[in-house]
């Protein structure tokens, strides 16, 4: 039951030995840290890099350019903002190229709020992400998927966004990753670094096996009939918990797991069953990838649908407040959840 | 537009003073293809001023800094050759590395057939990864950053492939440069890159002298403990033998060099800027004369190059302008690789 980071991290491994993977680098990537939240931590080809989100984005760059496989991490989302322009260049440069460039590379960056981050550890990345044509962007919310969608990622031969939910990186999954020893104890004392002198320390890798998340795939985390409410990241435990609170298998819970692509069909499908729908993230709600997806069903749904998609995303402030009631009062929490999934339930077309 | 239509008329054999430190075969190799590039560049400037061409950006002027380039790189396909990271005056680099003129028109008149880009990217935004060429990208200076990564890899490969970026002087003033300064000069893992500089003393309409106050924008690499050299790029053969210095020294050591290159830009930035031609220091009529002033090359001689290659680049653009033009619907293609679907419509 490995932790999120524990499965990131297993996940690197398994690509440098089985997938061609050759650098994983960033700011602390690389030893004695092995990363902020220690999800480099242990690997062979893991480097640190001058404090310099561009110069990072550029190497990987560079990297893809040779047709080798890299993971670049930019240590909080916060900070990837100045590489915009890099990052429009990584994803248009197999395009602009007519097929001469495909750029298999993956940059890593934590995402969103819960950790009590503050202005600058709290930023989501999902809405700009989703503003790059030519990257395909992903978010896992459980380690198994975290796992699967990393190796999916560092396998594809295009650039992906890979956002992790910091919030979630010490959440422990309920399934294993193929490989991975049932004892958790087992697994913390295999490849996790001691606290402090650990410079003699190598990590016991489990023989872990092959896994792949297809990226453009959803899965529904619960079923429902009276509602379809579709998230990802972190937002996907506070939609399971108010699909159960509610019970009676009212609230359909879809973890989109892919951003771009998305499973259109897995949401049609839904939609068209339960007729009403909800869409949660936590980027700021003014051009927000949900109201895409609102958008959507609204323009090929309309008719099959008892009331209007509703987007339930953080408010367009321009940072997380740090105090707990500044926080949970600018992204959404699970009673913000339940209350709108209570007024979507509510409508009377 | 066109250049050196009495360049004979001036010749003074008599301004003949001492040897040139080439061999012959490689003077007129160096003129052919400067000739060869202003040429090219010339016919790009016609295409556009006769509305065949949206927009044209380009490199007269460079001419002997990119020709002595081109010849010196090592050419091909991988880590093992040099990887080429140019700005959108990389023309003449490509002659000397044997591009066909018709690639450059096909690329300026958007056709299909354009191997570059298939007809989606402006004149001069050369992509060729049958030589490492990677995609030229109109903002300023990010080469820089990507350079890195060839460059490690080179380094991870013990190649003795180099990576050689280019770049011009308002462009130092980004943040890319410096980064580029800085990676590639860690301790113990410095970089095997050419980093040079065509300092033409304009951006756009902004002179150098009034944004700069560095005497050298190649003395900010003294500050990395990185080899630097301020050099004529108007003289083909000191830039020739200047970049055969470095590169051996970069192929030899792994270590960087920033080398910064005085070059003319004689038509201003780009055709939003006229592209007329403005008087300065010409490279190609300077070796030109100097060349005939020496007797390595003969006045009919020199005029059928130019002759030669006028025609050639005439019947390019007749060629390119048959081939067809990208279709609509190829919009969608290559956005991902293979062109795997990219269109949430058909999510």
């Amino acid at each position: 039951m490995a932790s999120l980071a524990q499965a990131i991290r297993m996940g690197l491994h398994f690509a440098e030995e089985n997938l061609e993977l050759k650098d994983i680098f960033g700011q602390d990537a690389g030893a004695p840290m092995g990363g902020v939240f220690t999800a480099t931590q242990g690997l062979k080809t893991a480097w640190n890099t001058p404090l310099d989100e561009r110069g990072i984005i550029g190497m990987a760059t560079g990297i893809a350019l040779t047709g080798e496989r890299c993971v670049a991490e930019i240590q909080f989302c916060d900070y990837i903002f100045n590489t915009i322009d890099l990052l429009k260049i990584a994803g248009n440069t197999n395009w602009v190229s007519n097929g001469n460039y495909p750029m298999p590379l993956v940059v890593m960056t934590p995402v969103g709020a819960g950790i009590r981050g503050s202005v600058y550890h709290s930023h989501s990345f999902d809405a700009w992400a989703t503003r790059l044509p030519g990257w395909k962007v992903v978010m896992p919310s459980n380690s198994l998927d975290a796992y699967g969608l990393l190796l999916s990622a560092i396998a594809d031969p295009n650039p992906v966004l890979y956002l992790v939910p910091k919030a979630l990186m010490r959440l422990r999954s309920e399934e294993l990753i193929p490989g991975e020893p049932e004892d958790q104890k087992a697994l913390k004392n295999a490849i996790d670094a001691p606290i402090g002198e650990r410079s003699k320390w190598r990590p016991r890798w489990p023989k872990l096996e092959d896994y792949r998340v297809p990226i453009g795939e959803a899965k529904t985390t619960r079923s429902g009939r009276d509602v379809t409410v579709v998230s990802y990241g972190r937002n996907i435990l506070m939609c399971n918990k108010v699909a159960d609170d509610i019970g009676g298998g009212a609230v359909e819970v879809i973890d989109l797991r892919s951003l771009y692509p998305y499973d259109w069909q897995a949401i049609r499908a839904s939609v068209r069953r339960t007729r009403r729908v909800l869409f949660v993230n936590e980027d700021t709600e003014v051009t927000n990838f949900g109201e895409h997806l609102a958008y959507r069903v609204t323009q090929e749904l309309f008719y099959e649908i008892d009331a209007p998609p509703r987007v339930l995303a953080g408010k367009n402030l321009p940072g997380i407040g740090l105090h707990a009631n500044l926080e949970e009062n600018s992204v959404p929490q699970s009673h913000d959840i339940e209350r709108t999934v209570r007024e979507i339930l509510a409508e009377v077309p | 537009m066109a250049v050196l239509t009495n360049v004979t008329t001036k010749i003074n054999r008599k301004a003949k003073t001492k040897p040139l430190a080439l061999p012959k075969a490689q003077l007129l190799k160096l003129h052919d293809y400067m000739v060869k590039s202003r040429v090219l560049e010339d016919r790009l400037i016609k295409i556009y001023k006769t509305g065949e061409a949206y927009f044209w950006i380009g490199a007269p002027g460079e001419e002997a800094f990119g020709v002595a380039l081109g010849l010196l790189v090592n050419k091909g396909h991988g880590p093992q050759h040099d990887y080429l990271h140019l700005h959108y005056r990389g023309t003449p680099t490509l002659v000397a590395m044997g591009m066909p003129m018709i690639d450059s028109i096909r690329l300026i008149m958007n056709r299909v057939t354009d191997p570059c880009t298939g007809g989606r990217n402006f004149s001069n935004h050369y992509c060729f990864p049958k030589w490492n060429v990677v995609p030229v990208s109109s903002p300023i200076e990010v080469q820089y950053g990507t350079a890195l990564g060839t460059a490690h890899v080179q380094r991870r490969h013990k190649s003795s492939g180099i990576t050689i970026v280019t770049g011009g002087d308002a462009g130092t003033a980004e943040g890319d440069f410096a980064s580029c300064l800085i990676w590639a000069s860690r301790p113990g893992k410095e970089l095997p890159i050419l980093i040079t500089v065509q300092n033409n003393k304009w951006g756009i309409s902004t002179g150098y002298d009034s944004q700069h106050g560095e005497t050298y924008i190649a003395d900010r690499g003294k500050a990395f403990n990185m080899r630097t050299r301020v050099i004529d790029g108007n003289d083909p053969i000191e830039t020739y033998l200047a970049l055969g210095s470095e590169m051996a020294y970069i192929r030899k050591t792994g270590k960087p060099v920033l080398l910064e290159a005085n070059v003319s830009r004689l038509y201003g930035h780009s055709s939003a800027t006229g592209a007329n031609l403005i008087p300065d220091r010409d490279c190609v009529l300077a070796f030109e004369k100097l060349l005939l002033e020496n007797d390595v090359l003969r006045p009919a001689e020199a005029k059928k190059i130019w002759t030669d290659y006028t025609e050639e680049a005439r019947q390019a653009q007749e060629t390119a302008r048959l081939d067809a033009v990208p279709q609509a619907d190829s919009v969608w293609d290559n956005v991902y690789a293979g062109s795997e679907n990219a269109d949430w419509r058909k999510f």
